[in-house]
């Protein structure tokens, strides 16, 4: 070993400390390419937080979702019309995150308990006409009362505020200066942190293995005493409060919401995420949020660039081809590593057990 | 005597308008091992499926303990001592056989006693212990069976249910998990046995009930229904 690094435990001590300050530090490496690139990583964080909400449904459950962005919608709106000028009013965020959270597991429930009886692709497809079902409902609930202002969305939405401290805009502290981007980078590193803590403490509490006992099957899962019902309800819930959560954040971030942001696209790109960074692996599901947030706008702009540097034109539609890129990464991953990029201990000794 | 452990009275089970089930009568005695044979379609494991509440009797009573336990949810069987091993074993795949077991014992939380029943599974099973890190999923289906009914064990019950041990094993797996279930049965189970494969149901039982078209149109000992004419000719392909 080398005595320079230390024993395992000191070295990993070390590797934290690192990573945390490279966590600290990154969004002033992100400002080096502009606030673009900021607001980037904080959606990012922002995926993460939708991939660990939609893990707990699809991951740990074993529930397929395709209409998770439902929840996220819920949060935004909510946000929207708890904190605009819209309706007139103007919560302050710690009442209308944790009520982000609370209406948004309603929803959950909601959803959850008329797919009981559902498994697998049945369960897909209710899901999926939920989603749609809610984002409709955006679309057209302006008349004949304005309630969501339809497909204009709603406009000058209320940033996170403590007191006056605003984090929309840019402020000084200590002699740094601070951006809007930057400031909320720090609120969701910190809020992602907390949801990291409560999935794995969910994943190792009793919950977490019934529903790894649902997720393999129902019926020995009833079988050995577990109330199959409300576990699942449980994780629809669960997984609904933290996209509420999410989508509250987001309307304040983006100050502005419409029915637009939250397509079928939209929760495809999150189970996307969760499947390909590793289903039910919290540090894999992490990985695929990043990867799938970063990897878009990477292209966005490296497309052009280098088909002028190769071809000295632009031949291809730089959106179409950046599509393409994407989809053809998610086909070769899928083929290569079916499991995920990081699987779980558990995928991965299945693997290597079926290969032998 | 002692009163029944379990009683069932008039049990009917019906999918849409379709009777699977058609009233049936019978009883279990604590620390008996009864089975209920019948052909493929008798309502053998539509019997056990309203037995296990994973799914609604359309009438009839299920009396355990002096309980009605008709209407009770099914999570609820194993805290009342009921276990089910499910047809087709259903096995936890991607879980090893160590957490298969343990998952049986989701519902209690005494664990230096799960501790010490976990090493009496081995005990009856040396081939999970042998294999004991390994997935469910990549197991052979005896070794699967084996687990199941480990894993029913598990949870303490006072009652085992089991669904057709013997479906789709290779006959020397059959007489293996037949032996298991005669030494679980002799430290004083109390056993219903759902079997196809009538001759090794019966050799193990005490008593035994024939299940034809959804009624029971036999009971006896099993040693004598091994001997009846019409079992013989029915089941015992003789």
């Amino acid at each position: 070993m080398n005595p320079l690094l230390g024993s395992l435990p000191m070295r990993k001590t070390l590797l934290g400390v690192l990573a945390a300050a490279a966590l600290l530090i990154l969004p002033f490496v992100a400002a080096l390419g502009g606030q673009a690139w900021v607001r980037i990583v904080d959606f990012a964080i922002l995926y993460v937080f939708l991939a660990l909400g939609l893990n707990i449904v699809v991951g740990f459950a074993g529930l397929l979702d395709l209409g998770y962005i439902a929840f996220y919608a819920v949060g935004a709106y909510l946000w929207a019309l708890l904190a605009s000028p819209h309706f007139g009013i103007h919560l302050p965020f710690w009442v209308i995150l944790p009520l982000g959270a609370i209406v948004a597991c309603f929803f959950g429930v909601i959803l959850g308990a008329p797919t009981l009886k559902l498994r697998g692709d049945y369960l897909a497809i209710v899901t999926l006409g939920f989603g749609e079902i809610v984002r409709i409902f955006m679309n057209n609930l302006n008349a004949p009362i304005n309630i969501t202002n339809g497909p204009q969305g709603i406009n000058m939405i209320d940033p996170v505020a403590i007191g006056g401290f605003k984090f929309s805009a840019p402020s000084t502290i200590f002699g740094i200066t601070f951006s809007g981007p930057q400031k909320y980078y720090y609120l969701l590193l910190l809020l992602v942190l907390a949801v990291i803590l409560v999935n794995y403490r969910l994943q190792h509490s009793r919950i977490g293995r019934a529903w790894q006992a649902i997720r393999e099957d129902e019926i020995a899962a009833k079988a050995i005493g577990i109330n199959t019902r409300n576990m699942k309800l449980l994780a629809f819930a669960m997984g609904a409060s933290f996209g509420g959560i999410a989508g509250g954040i987001f309307a304040a971030m983006q100050g502005f919401v419409s029915p637009e942001s939250f397509s079928l696209i939209e929760s495809v790109m999150i189970l996307a995420m969760v499947v390909l960074g590793g289903m039910g692996h919290i540090p894999g599901v992490i990985l695929g949020a990043v990867l799938l947030t970063i990897l878009p706008e990477l292209l966005r702009y490296a497309v052009v660039p280098v088909q002028k540097a190769l071809f000295g034109e632009v031949l291809a539609d730089p959106e179409s081809l950046r599509m393409l890129i994407f989809g053809l990464a998610l086909v070769l991953v899928m083929r290569f590593k079916p499991a995920g990029l990081w699987p779980s201990p558990d995928r991965r000794r299945e693997l290597a057990e079926k290969a032998r | 005597m002692n009163e029944p452990l379990l009683i069932v009275e008039g049990l009917r089970v019906t999918y849409g308008g379709i009777q699977a089930v058609r009233g049936i009568t019978f009883h279990i005695n604590p620390g008996e091992m009864v089975a209920l044979i019948g052909a493929n379609g008798a309502g053998k494991t539509s019997t056990l499926r309203a037995l296990s509440r994973m799914l609604d009797a359309a009438g009839g009573s299920i009396r355990y303990q002096g309980k009605e336990i008709n209407k009770l949810p099914p999570h609820h069987l194993v805290r009342e001592g009921i276990a089910l091993v499910p047809e087709g074993r259903g096995v936890f795949p991607r879980l090893t056989i160590t957490e298969n077991l343990s998952m049986g014992a989701f519902t209690r939380n005494d664990k230096a006693v799960i501790e010490s029943d976990l090493e009496h599974v081995f005990g009856l099973f040396p081939r999970l212990k042998e294999r004991e890190k390994q997935l469910a999923g990549t197991l052979s289906g005896g070794e699967q069976q084996m687990l199941a009914i480990g894993r029913a064990l598990m949870s303490r019950p006072k009652l085992l249910l089991l669904d057709e041990p013997s479906m789709g094993l290779a006959p020397i797996m059959v007489q293996k998990i037949f032996e298991v279930i005669r030494t679980v049965a002799s430290e004083g189970m109390t056993i219903l046995l759902i079997e196809q494969n009538a001759k090794l149901a019966l050799e193990t039982s005490q008593r035994g009930y024939v299940m034809e078209s959804g009624e029971i149109t036999l009971t006896d000992d099993a040693a004598a229904l091994l001997h009846n004419p019409k079992v013989r000719e029915a089941y015992l392909g003789e």
